[in-house]
């Protein structure tokens, strides 16, 4: 693809609006909950309001009998289903495969966590649903809830799942062979830095909570599934195959519009199966609507990490071992891709951008009686780069040197670099996003900029990191291997429309990130039509091919690839038409600005005439091609991408209260090449935003009973428009990636992965600068409370 | 949230007469209320809204120079129509919550729910005003009586609240990070006879005064002389937003700025 900086009105590199935002911004999108079917009931789920509790009786009977309801169902109900299903198999440093519980659709024997559901009950009304919910009569012996993740792995701890024997779901080590010699450079290293540390758990918060819709058409035996989902094609084959044992066509899964997910929509749900299952118990259709609170003890939970990270270096400052022990929390059961997080999408990163000869990376991946942990925007890469870049930061201070210079010292400066955990970064250019981000931050200015705060008596600090990320998830074979229960592809059929307009139906989802409006322009710079004769569909997998849907910054990077490849087979197909037409050679035909000409005459003809003559073939090469333009493909990555960047904060302290307030904050992230420059600074926009809600706000607090203290939004703090700042953001920084067809990378994570460090290292950097030497690490979020308590010790 | 009947008289006698009914309960802005009703932590028979009642609605001065606001007077009201008489109180006002919530949520709603981190009850108390219901007068030093709870009686209604006008003033919230209600607030009022200092969002008795304070800034309305004072950790709540000795520093700091803010 041609990379072209100039501004342009259309196509690849335009700032083109989001065309979907105007039905987003008026109220016109169509969401799950905007599905309303004939015949309708409603569910409501009685759950679990102790942490850890065998059931001796679910009393159905007075609820069965209120006004309005229909049926309710207990797990007794789901003798015959599967249970929810994990895709990814870890196999721990022994070679032993991890320990994967039963998850049943309801509660079978015992409840796990607050907020598993034990029954459900099925009204005409939700009213009614939840009114006689709550005359369902549980009969639930508490025990002791697990909580700690380190006492949950001593000998005598209570047992989330007493079959397993034991709360530890795999003990990882990466790379395992690696470890000896990493430990022999930790004997020989000049200087070792040791961090210990808290990645807190965050509750996703959607703006919309999810829903579901089942339907079951009785005639034919069709199920139709509406649902908050991320990737329909991957509920449709987890629920199908794996739980309710339908095939695939027999089941449609529809995720129409969908206001965000940050992860927790890629999952497959029990309430998901439970609909699907009760439209065909009750021949009714059968719709769930999570309420909010429901949402903070049922979707799946983010983060959750407490880790010891060592660095050791030479007397220089050159990195010369990392070495990693992390507890991740698995909650209660294992989410679809839980067990993937703090493995494959952690230790393969934790070289970071730096040249790092050894590095061992040990997860211990830990039951408890909490809410499963799944994937949240990042997914194991933000807990790989905090702990990293604040060691770094750490090092700096202890060994006296300046924090960028130690980092330039290390970068990866040679592509393609292979690190000592397993991946192969293609292209990068660190030094030129470090040196970018000196320049937009204005750090010539924040000496005076500190002289301003400390006037106000504030105490003013900044902070910066470098991050990289591994996107465009991810070559089937090699996650094949990794324990991937599931291929990691995307599909793109491309059809054009007798008078020249295409549609394409992706497998990729959107839900926020514009891709009807990206998407579109790439194929408008293919053809060179305007954007408006291109429309993106996707989230249906009636009309779209077998797709792996939207997660780890994957859409473009593989989605657009698959649509690119199936473009360029229209494109080549159309061209044989207009040969044909033009009566000269497939090789001399040129496609440019819309139109077909035999290269070096005046001879042209239109795309649209040639679209034309595909569907009404009277002037046709019958007898060589076939009508129609209409081509499907599929794209399996050959790597990972690889974005990355610099990232700088500027923080003030108010040293009486503690309060952190972010006064500035530079990205410079290099994405390869750019569709829409408007989209992806928006993307980063939000990604910070959720960045500095980790770093100073969100927190998931259970109490030692397992009690959800920060369940609702009066105790978990979501960031607002009014604790962020004005963002300077950069991507002129351009080294496109090698293997894919449009070069680009990704960038919908980059926020969120960048960010936390940077607020972080910003923090203990103020309280340095005033004094507080022995200040060296504060753990997330940085509340007031907690930046106050942290200058009072010594 | 549960079934319940709804009324919405248009006097305070027969919003009274409806509240004799067994299990009514008296609807205000319903900026607490509502949230629980929907999430059925309360079940009136029914609800008796005070929306319709004019003559409890309204800012306006009486001839000793106070503020009377009705108790059904929004909170956006208060901070439009006070700005000039009382400019601290009605800065308070335009702080609370969000603009829904402060075009919604009324004064009397606020003093008659006596929530530990509402702002209100910090303004009431140091401002030495006095609560006016349906059947008595009630000295703010007599209404606040712990944690939720007041000196109303079952089914009495607040009506009205009479401010005195400080000679100088000022609130200053420390806001709880995610509910944006006063993690800790002072609310400091200058007479001519002395000054007094509530703390709100600290305590888990509710608001309360702060008479060392109170004295020492009577002797000296500088922020200099709390320099020797400091508030016991003991009784402050302990929650995810703040330890009892943070919240006890908090009262100290946000006194001091609202000295100095008041002049």
């Amino acid at each position: 693809m041609p990379k072209d900086h100039a501004p342009k009105d259309r196509g690849i590199g335009a700032s083109s609006r989001r065309r979907e935002d105007v039905r987003f911004l008026t109220g016109t999108g169509r969401y799950t909950d905007d599905i309303n079917l004939h015949g309708q009931a409603h569910v409501a789920f009685v759950r679990s309001d102790v942490a850890h509790g065998r059931i001796n009786a679910v009393d159905t009977e007075a609820a069965a009998a209120m006004p309005g309801v229909l049926r309710v169902f207990t797990a007794a109900d789901f003798a015959s289903a599967g249970g929810i299903p994990c895709g990814w198999q870890v196999t721990d440093r022994h070679g032993a495969v991890m320990k994967e519980p039963k998850h049943p659709i309801l509660a079978d024997g015992k409840v796990r966590h607050v907020g598993d559901p034990i029954a459900a009950v099925v009204a005409e009304t939700y009213e009614q649903a939840r009114d006689a919910a709550e005359a369902v009569v549980v009969d639930i012996e508490e025990l002791p809830a697990v909580i700690d993740m380190k006492a949950a792995i001593e000998d005598d701890s209570p047992l989330v799942h007493d079959d397993l024997g034991t709360n530890l779901c795999y003990d990882w080590g990466f790379v395992e062979d690696n470890k000896a010699k990493v430990d022999a450079a930790f004997k020989a290293a000049h200087h070792v830095t040791t961090l210990e540390l808290v990645n807190n758990r965050l509750i996703p918060n959607a703006m919309e909570p999810r829903v579901a819709v089942g339907d079951y058409a009785f005639g034919t035996g069709d199920h139709t599934l509406y649902t908050t989902s991320q990737n329909p094609h991957v509920i449709r084959l987890l629920m199908g195959a794996f739980v309710l044992g339908i095939p695939e066509h027999k089941l449609r899964v529809v995720a129409p519009d969908v206001g965000g997910g940050f992860g927790s929509k890629i999952f497959h749900y029990a309430e998901e199966a439970f609909v699907t299952f009760a439209a065909k118990a009750l021949r009714r259709p059968v719709k769930w609507t999570c309420q909010r609170s429901e949402s903070f003890m049922s979707d799946a939970h983010g983060r959750d990490h407490v880790t010891k990270i060592e660095l050791a270096l030479d007397a220089e400052g050159h990195f010369q071992a990392i070495r990693t022990e992390t507890y991740a929390n698995m909650g209660a059961y294992l989410s679809t891709f839980a067990p993937s997080v703090p493995t494959w999408l952690h230790g393969t990163l934790m070289a970071g951008n730096y040249k790092t000869p050894n590095i061992y990376v040990n997860v211990k991946a830990v039951f408890t009686n909490t809410v499963p942990v799944d994937a949240y925007r990042g997914a194991g890469r933000p807990e790989a780069t905090y702990q990293l870049e604040r060691v770094i930061d750490m090092a700096a201070r202890e060994m006296g040197m300046d924090p960028i210079e130690l980092r330039r010292k290390n970068f990866v400066t040679e592509f393609p670099y292979e690190t000592p955990v397993a991946v192969v970064y293609d292209t990068g250019d660190y030094h030129a996003t470090m040196d970018k981000l000196i320049e937009i931050a204005d750090f010539a200015g924040f000496e005076a900029r500190r002289a301003e705060s400390a006037k106000k008596g504030l105490l003013r600090g900044l902070g910066i990191n470098c991050y990289i990320e591994a996107c465009g998830i991810a070559p089937s074979q090699l996650v094949g291997q990794l324990g991937a229960r599931a291929g990691l592809y995307e599909s793109a059929t491309v059809r054009v429309n007798a008078t020249g307009g295409v549609v394409v139906m992706t497998g990729s989802h959107s839900h926020g990130q514009g891709h009807e409006t990206s998407f579109a322009q790439v194929i408008s710079e293919m053809i060179g039509i305007q954007e408006d004769q291109v429309e993106i569909v996707h989230g249906d997998t009636a009309n779209t091919p077998m797709g792996m849907g939207t997660y780890g910054s994957r859409s473009i990077a593989v989605g657009g690839s698959a649509m690119v490849k199936a473009a360029t087979k229209v494109i080549d197909k159309a061209r044989k038409i207009a040969a044909h037409l033009l009566e000269a050679s497939d090789a001399d035909i040129e496609l440019k600005d819309g139109k077909f000409s035999v290269a070096g005459t005046d001879k042209s003809v239109e795309w649209g005439a040639v679209t034309l003559a595909a569907y009404v073939p009277h002037n046709y090469p019958l007898d060589q091609i076939e009508p129609g333009l209409e081509e499907t493909a599929f794209y399996d990555p050959s790597n990972f991408t690889y974005p990355a960047g610099a990232y700088a904060c500027e923080v003030e302290v108010d040293p009486d209260t503690g309060k952190v307030t972010v006064c500035r904050f530079a990205a410079t992230d290099d994405f390869g090449n750019i569709i829409n420059p408007m989209i992806v600074d928006g993307q980063v926009h939000g990604g910070i935003a959720q960045g500095i809600g980790q770093a100073l706000l969100e927190n998931a607090s259970y109490d030692a009973d397992g009690q959800l203290l920060s369940g609702s939004y009066m105790d978990y703090a979501m960031p607002r428009a009014d604790d962020v700042p004005f963002y300077t953001v950069d991507h002129s920084c351009q080294t496109p990636c090698t293997h894919n067809p449009l070069g680009v990378k990704g960038c919908g994570e980059a926020g969120a992965i960048g960010t936390p460090p940077a607020v972080v290292n910003a923090v203990v950097d103020a309280l340095q600068r005033a004094g507080h030497t022995h200040v060296t690490h504060i753990d997330m979020p940085l509340s007031p409370a907690r930046v106050w308590a942290a200058m009072q010790t010594n | 949230m549960y079934a319940f009947d709804f009324v919405r008289p248009t006097s305070v006698a027969d919003a009274v007469a409806a509240l004799g009914e067994a299990d009514a309960q008296a609807l205000g802005g319903g900026q607490t209320l509502i949230p629980a009703l929907k999430q059925r932590l309360a079940s009136p028979s029914t609800l008796v809204s005070l929306g319709a009642i004019a003559e409890i609605r309204g800012v306006c001065l009486d001839d000793d120079g106070r503020v009377c606001i009705g108790g059904g007077t929004t909170h956006a009201t208060v901070a439009r129509q006070a700005a000039a008489h009382y400019p601290a109180l009605a800065a308070m006002a335009g702080r609370i919550g969000d603009p829904a919530v402060r075009n919604r949520g009324t004064l009397g709603g606020s003093l008659a729910n006596n929530d530990p981190s509402a702002c209100y009850p910090a303004a009431v108390l140091a401002s030495n005003a006095t609560v006016i219901t349906n059947t008595r007068r009630i000295a703010a030093d007599d209404y606040f009586q712990g944690m939720f709870t007041t000196a109303l009686e079952e089914g009495e209604l607040i009506t009205e609240v009479r401010f005195p006008v400080p000679q100088a003033a000022n609130y200053q919230k420390f806001v709880q990070p995610a509910s944006r209600f006063a993690l800790t607030a002072v609310f400091v009022a200058r007479f001519a006879d002395g000054v007094r200092v509530a703390v709100t969002g600290a305590s888990e008795e509710g608001v309360f005064r702060w008479t060392e304070a109170e004295a020492a800034l009577s002797d000296s309305f500088t922020p200099g002389a709390l320099a020797a004072l400091s508030v016991p950790a003991d009784g402050m709540i302990d929650d995810l937003h703040g330890t009892p000795e943070y919240r006890a520093h908090l009262v100290r700091v946000l006194t001091g700025r609202a000295v100095a803010a008041a002049g």
